[in-house]
């Protein structure tokens, strides 16, 4: 059975590992490199390593430290920030990075992602959508670090993507993002109905319950969190945790429709 | 020693981390000359099939490819689309394969399951055929990282080394005497995908 996966999603911001609330006030919490090898021993499902200032600061991806990633990585590893162009996401891929995750450049010239399946296969090509609802409550796709309205629809973008040959959506709530009081899983459900590309979801897990929510709802899907797994209590203390086998298995099996009362097998 | 053939596709250097913590040598082969002294071999793959097989025959070692492997018998290892490039066609692309394990590679796409989502992708359970050595110590609880959206059909059932589930039953892994392709990704399933290296570095 294929399973759902549980994804630590790293940010990298002036070469530290950060934190966000928000996709605000970014809180250093340690080395990134060293933040991979404890995921190894973990054993994690995935890793999801964002650059949030390539973008902002119009640069390019960082070469260099995404070879570390690579190289240190023992697991599946999504790449992203300040990918804009065919190139640089086959020098990413060449690195040994699995799959290359677009977002502003996705959404400002979609047709990047048809040309970057083309070379890297789509299989590799992730579009991250940032959502942020607006006071009336209409969710848009933001970019730059939740800094410029695209005006995009989550499902409309998502739609696109999709069509254009994007092997992956992952949906990240801006609105959720550090709270660490459960997924947007109404969000999450308009989007699992809206195409039939695997997803991952990101912002606002703080509890394997959440998880197990997500999970009841979107049934095989990928969950990705920051805080809940470099937090620890209630004054956010950093300390990297992963969920054992035991406990991710005992996890599917309660909350996947397809296997709740199954036996796992 | 094992060499990986680095002919511009796939994750080398995950192969190399991973044999360099099993203690085992390896070394790269980026030309003919690269493959002399080979006493096995593993052929990485990832992206389209024609691409890949293009890739292949530009990098002047598929002649003395054929020859390690169909008269010297070495063993070969083919990951995800490298595995795929064993069979003698596929759904994928217009060129031939390498044709070195009776089958065709075809599409979950043409099994149309409207449920089915594409790519397949994440940690599924793998069933080894008895017997198998690629699968020593790995009989229970196997689960290994997938990403692909084609799959290998074998043309004879005693080929398949193991089976996954996604869809249909396919074969996620095939053994035909020296030859061996796994589709999910080994170098990134944590201590399973070690397991198996290494019982490949051990046939």
């Amino acid at each position: 059975m294929l399973r759902p996966r549980i994804i630590p999603c790293l940010l990298v911001h002036d070469g530290g590992l950060v934190k966000t609330v928000r996709f605000k006030d970014p809180k250093y919490v340690g080395d990134p490199i060293n933040a991979v090898k404890i995921f190894n021993e973990k054993e994690a499902d995935e890793l999801v390593v964002l650059d949030i200032d390539a973008t902002v600061q119009g640069r390019e991806p960082n070469f260099r430290l995404i070879a570390q990633f690579a190289a240190e990585c023992r697991m599946p590893l999504c790449y992203g920030g300040g990918i804009r162009t065919v190139e640089q996401a086959k020098r990413i891929i060449g690195l040994g990075v699995e799959k290359v995750a677009i977002s502003a450049a996705a959404v400002a010239d979609p047709k990047l992602i048809s040309r970057i399946a083309e070379e890297v296969g789509s299989q590799s090509v992730v579009v991250v959508l940032d959502v942020k609802s607006s006071l009336f409550g209409k969710q848009e796709v933001w970019t730059h670090n939740g800094r410029k309205n695209s005006g995009k629809s989550p499902v409309e973008a998502a739609q696109e993507a999709e069509a254009l040959g994007a092997g992956e959506i992952v949906i990240n709530s801006i609105d959720r993002d550090g709270q660490m009081k459960g997924y947007d899983v109404v969000l999450a459900t308009k989007l699992r109905a809206a195409t039939r590309l695997p997803m991952s979801v990101l912002g606002g897990a703080g509890s394997l319950q959440d998880i197990g929510e997500l999970i009841a709802a979107c049934g095989v899907v990928g969950a990705a969190a920051g805080s809940f797994f470099v937090f620890k209590g209630a004054y956010r203390a950093v300390l990297i945790s992963y969920p054992t086998q035991a406990q991710k298995d005992d996890l599917i099996r309660t909350s996947l429709p397809q296997r709740r009362g199954a036996r796992m097998a | 020693m094992i060499k990986i053939i680095d002919y511009g596709l796939g994750n080398i250097l995950a192969f190399q981390n991973m044999y360099k913590r099993l203690n085992v040598q390896v070394g790269l082969a980026r030309s003919a000359d690269d493959l002399q002294g080979a006493s096995k071999l593993i052929l990485p793959g990832v992206g389209a099939f024609d691409h890949a097989m293009e890739q292949l025959d530009r990098s002047g070692m598929r002649g003395p490819l054929d020859e390690l492997v169909l008269r010297q018998q070495v063993p070969v290892l083919g990951i995800c689309v490298g595995m795929q490039m064993l069979a003698e066609r596929s759904d994928e692309g217009q060129l031939p394969g390498l044709g070195w394990i009776r089958g065709q590679v075809k599409g979950f796409k043409g099994l149309q399951r409207s449920d089915l989502l594409l790519p397949h992708m994440g940690w599924n359970d793998v069933h080894p055929a008895p017997g198998s050595r690629l699968f020593e110590q790995l009989r229970t609880d196997a689960r290994f990282y997938f990403l692909h959206s084609f799959y290998f059909e074998c043309t004879r059932p005693e080929d398949v080394a193991a089976v996954s589930n996604y869809g249909t039953e396919f074969s996620c892994a095939v053994s035909a005497g020296n030859i061996h392709g796994v589709q999910f990704h080994p170098e990134k399933s944590h201590h399973f995908g070690a397991q198996l290296l290494k019982n490949f570095a051990e046939l």
